[in-house]
């Protein structure tokens, strides 16, 4: 369980996140949306510890993430990002890049990690592509492989970062299926995301975060069929 | 009166001797390197560290190796430092009861001063290379649950490496030309320290050092010319 309470942070004088209380339960696929600039994608690199929070507190698991006492490197190892950048990383084959982290922090042997990696890039589509290097990767196989590296730590939480929005129109769509596929076997999700079609199918939740404050959050029906704020009802008029 | 004629057979007959001073240029050189590199990380990882004392040192290091001549440097690896031993010596030797011996041979002398020179370089090809890599690759290792050290290690240091792959060859190429300042602290197994020691029987000096200076460069070209080939293979992605 990610329970987020209160939480505020400023980048200099701007507040992005003005107390946010939230809380994802294990299983749940929470999908957040808004305006750019609206905090969304702060929250998920506070929520791995990535960026310190001014006041209140985030716990995965009952863990305080940003308690002194807190072994950051352990406790990220439950929780896997993908960003909006895929950030292959270009000196490693697909499988070695997938292979890295498990060996180097969970210290698997070589076969466990590739047996792993394979099969995570199995699942996400790119088995045939394991011993090429990521420049030679389109952007949505990229962030594909981005995706199995994450997995491959075997998180309980997986926090997606836009992770569609850099990517060539005709590429968002094998992204949007992988994640669908994550949803669909329970994987507990936080996804950051402008695709509002996908948003309305996958979420159990969807929030609705306006400058720096949630300002809904509800079942998807509910959110999309009647917005209770002026805010929400201006943003879906704009994406659709 | 010009009278000097030229007796290239009778230089000739040093070549090999002179293969043999090329032999140890090209240890120097290449140890050099290789040490020139392992500190050269060393003090990127200082400078990165956000500890001000270990900053100091990258700073004052790289300072020094770049802002003064490479002479000097070997010049105070050879007395400086036997110099500095003497005066440790002598100010506590009633304590101490022992000698602080800080002389060097002239090769340890030598490889040190171009050591600490390479270094220097090297840290600012470093720091180049580091500003072509994203910040967000130490963000993606980091968030995988890596260390700080582990990311640098795994992620960062290999595609810095690669980048400064071509800039590295071009200290290669300035070591082995410093090694001849090997000169002044007596150093006499390298090629200039062989060369300058024939001299001195032979009085070819022209056709010794014209012989010596085609070797230098040799040298340096296949240095320069295998590294363009390596490159290729490893810039592969």
């Amino acid at each position: 369980m990610i329970e987020i309470e209160k939480v505020r942070k400023s980048f200099g004088p701007l507040e992005v996140l003005k107390g946010i209380d939230l809380t994802v339960a294990k299983g749940e696929v929470l999908t957040v949306i808004g305006g750019s600039g609206s905090g969304k994608s702060t929250l998920l690199t506070c929520i791995n510890g990535l960026e310190p929070i001014d006041s209140g507190r985030i716990l995965v698991d009952g863990v305080e993430v940003h308690a002194k006492s807190t072994n950051l490197n352990k406790l990220r190892q439950k929780i896997g990002i993908v960003f909006q950048q895929w950030n292959a990383f270009p000196h490693l084959t697909v499988l070695e890049n997938v292979m890295l982290a498990p060996r180097k922090v969970l210290g698997r042997s070589k076969a466990e990690a590739e047996a792993e990696a394979e099969k995570q890039l199995k699942h996400v589509g790119l088995g045939d592509k394991l011993s090429v290097y990521p420049a030679r990767l389109s952007g949505g196989q990229q962030q594909r492989m981005a995706i199995a590296r994450a997995l491959a730590m075997g998180p309980s939480y997986m926090l997606f970062d836009e992770v569609t929005s850099a990517l060539d129109p005709m590429l968002v769509g094998e992204v949007l299926d992988t994640l669908r596929l994550l949803a669909s076997e329970g994987m507990t999700m936080i996804c950051v995301t402008h695709e509002m079609k996908f948003a309305r199918e996958v979420s159990d939740r969807v929030a609705f975060f306006h400058q720096g404050i949630m300002a809904e959050i509800a079942p998807p029906e509910e959110l999309f069929g009647a917005p209770k704020t002026a805010e929400l009802e201006k943003f879906l008029a704009a994406t659709h | 009166m010009f009278n000097y004629s030229f007796r290239w057979n009778q230089a000739f007959q040093s070549l090999p001797d002179m293969l043999q001073g090329a032999l140890v240029t090209l240890e120097v050189a290449v140890l050099s390197m290789i040490l020139g590199i392992l500190f050269a990380i060393l003090l990127t990882s200082f400078r990165l560290s956000g500890n001000r004392v270990l900053r100091g040192i990258t700073t004052t290091w790289v300072e020094v190796a770049r802002n003064t001549p490479a002479l000097f440097q070997i010049y105070m690896a050879f007395f400086g430092l036997a110099g500095l031993g003497i005066a440790i010596t002598g100010w506590t030797q009633p304590h101490l009861g022992f000698a602080v011996d800080l002389r060097l041979s002239p090769y340890v002398a030598l490889l040190a001063g171009i050591t600490f020179n390479n270094a220097g370089y090297l840290h600012e090809n470093f720091r180049g290379a580091l500003k072509a890599i994203p910040d967000t690759q130490t963000r993606s290792a980091r968030s995988l649950g890596m260390s700080a050290p582990q990311a640098f290690g795994y992620v960062v240091m290999p595609q810095m490496l690669r980048i400064s792959f071509l800039p590295m060859t071009n200290q290669f190429v300035w070591a082995i030309l410093m090694t001849s300042l090997g000169a002044v602290i007596s150093m006499n197994s390298d090629l200039f320290g062989v060369t300058d020691n024939l001299v001195k029987i032979n009085f070819r000096t022209f056709e010794m050092f014209a012989i010596a200076a085609v070797i230098f460069y040799v040298m340096t070209k296949i240095v320069t010319l295998s590294a363009r080939l390596i490159a290729a293979r490893l810039f592969r992605y």
